[in-house]
C-alpha cells in the first residue's frame, strides 16, 4: 500500500519523530511503499545535518538520511516551516543571502503543496505530532 | 491528478499559544489550488481560532484571524464547528467572526461557510472523508 | 468504512482520548501511543471511559511505548490489545483512513 507520513514536532523535544521513524521502517519492512515524509512545523529540525546529540544517544537526523539513502525515501520539509526556523539548503542559502546551509542528506525543502499532493496521492496519511 | 478526493482538515488548537492554527491555515491555503472537495472542522480548542476582535497589538505578532475571512474567496466555503466544543466554552456564533462566500450556483448569493454541527453529524463528515489533515 | 484513530497524549493531561470516543464512529479502532498508552490503564478515573467505549470501538495500545514507560500488560483495561510497530502498519492498512487526535 502506498503511505505518507507527517511529522510535526523536532527530535529530542518530542517522541513524534521517534515514533514517525519506527512507523516508517515497519512499514518498509512490511513492504508498503512510502509515498513521501513530510516535515512540518518544528519537524523540520529532523532536516538538520549538524545535530549532534551525545553518542549514546539515537541520532535522528541520521536515522533519517540512512533510511532514505537504502530506501530511496523522498524526505520533504516544508520550505515556509523551514524558513522560520533555520532549516537551510543551497537555493535557500542562496536566495536568502545567508552564510551557510544545514540541510542533511536526503532531504529536500519544498512548498506545502507537497503534502496536499501526498495526502492525495497516497492510500493513507499518518500523523506524528504534538 | 485528475480525481477528486474529500479533504478534511482538523483544527483542535487555539490560536497564538501554538503555531499549528496559523499553519494548518497555510496548509488550506494551500490546498485550495488543488482543486478538491475540501472541508475544514474546528473541533476542541480549534474553535478559539474563529473568535472575532482579535488583536495581537500588544504581542508584537501577525494577527492571521482576517486570513479565515479570505478562504469563501478560495472554494473553501464548508466550515463545520462541533456543537458540543463552542457549547463547553460558553461560546456561541455571536463570538465568532461571520464567513461568507458567493455561491455561483445561486447568482453569486453571499452565504455562511460556517456550520454549526453535533459530535454526532461531525464524526458522520470525518467517515465520509478520504483523507483527514490533522492539526 | 472505518478509521484509525491514534491519541498520542495521557488523559489526565489533555482532552485527546476524551474527543476521540466523542468523535469517533462506531466500528472504528482507537490506539494510544506515545504518552497516550496511560489512558489504557486499568483502575484510572478514565477507565471506565475507555471500557464504555468499547461497544463501539476496539483500543490497542502500541507495546513499545507501554515498555518504556514501565506499564505491565497485566495493568491494562480487559479487551485492549497491544500491537507492535508492525502492527500499527496493519492497523492503518484494515482501516480505510487515519485520524491523529494530536
Amino acid at each position: 500500500m502506498k503511505l505518507s507520513i507527517q511529522v510535526n514536532e523536532g527530535p529530542y523535544n518530542h517522541e513524534a519523530s521517534v515514533s514517525a521513524l519506527n512507523y516508517t521502517k515497519a512499514a518498509l519492512e512490511a513492504g508498503h511503499e512510502i509515498f513521501r515524509v513530510f516535515f512540518y512545523h518544528d519537524g523540520v529540525n529532523n532536516g538538520t545535518r549538524y545535530t549532534t546529540p551525545p553518542q549514546d544517544d539515537i541520532n535522528i537526523a541520521n536515522s533519517w538520511s540512512e533510511l532514505a539513502d537504502k530506501h530511496g525515501l523522498d524526505l520533504v520539509v516544508c520550505v515556509a516551516a523551514a524558513q522560520r526556523r533555520g532549516i537551510v539548503d543551497e537555493g535557500e542559502q542562496e536566495r536568502n543571502g545567508k552564510d551557510g546551509n544545514n540541510i542533511a542528506p536526503g532531504f529536500r525543502i519544498s512548498g506545502l503543496g507537497q503534502l496536499i499532493e501526498a495526502g492525495i496521492q497516497s492510500e493513507r496519511l499518518v500523523v506524528f505530532g504534538d | 491528478m485528475s480525481e477528486t478526493k474529500k479533504l478534511m482538515y482538523v483544527n483542535r488548537k487555539a490560536p497564538y499559544g501554538t503555531i499549528y492554527a496559523w499553519e494548518s491555515l497555510e496548509v488550506v491555503l494551500i490546498g485550495a489550488a488543488f482543486e478538491q472537495d475540501v472541508s475544514v472542522a474546528f473541533v476542541d480548542d480549534g474553535v478559539y481560532q474563529l473568535c472575532k476582535d482579535q488583536d495581537t497589538t500588544g504581542l508584537g505578532i501577525k494577527n492571521f484571524s482576517a486570513t479565515y475571512k479570505a478562504l469563501g474567496d478560495y472554494d473553501v466555503n464548508k466550515l463545520y464547528i462541533e456543537k458540543e466544543s463552542l457549547e463547553a466554552r460558553g461560546l456561541t456564533l455571536d463570538d465568532l467572526m461571520p464567513l461568507v462566500y458567493e455561491d455561483e450556483d445561486d447568482d453569486w448569493a453571499e452565504k455562511d461557510s460556517i456550520k454549526v454541527v453535533s459530535s454526532q453529524e461531525m464524526a458522520e463528515l470525518f467517515e465520509q472523508s478520504d483523507v483527514l489533515f490533522n492539526f | 468504512m472505518s478509521i484509525l484513530h491514534t491519541v498520542n497524549k495521557s488523559p489526565f493531561d489533555r482532552n485527546s482520548l476524551e474527543s476521540c470516543v466523542r468523535l469517533a464512529a462506531k466500528g472504528g479502532a482507537v490506539l494510544m501511543i506515545e504518552d497516550g498508552v496511560y489512558g489504557a490503564m486499568k483502575g484510572t478515573s478514565k477507565s471506565d471511559m475507555v471500557s464504555n467505549a468499547m461497544k463501539d470501538l476496539t483500543f490497542y495500545v502500541l507495546g513499545p511505548d507501554l515498555k518504556a514507560r514501565g506499564v505491565d500488560e497485566g495493568k491494562l483495561i480487559d479487551g485492549v490489545k497491544v500491537v507492535d510497530y508492525s502492527g500499527f502498519v496493519n492497523l492503518t492498512v484494515e482501516n480505510d483512513k487515519v485520524q491523529n487526535w494530536l
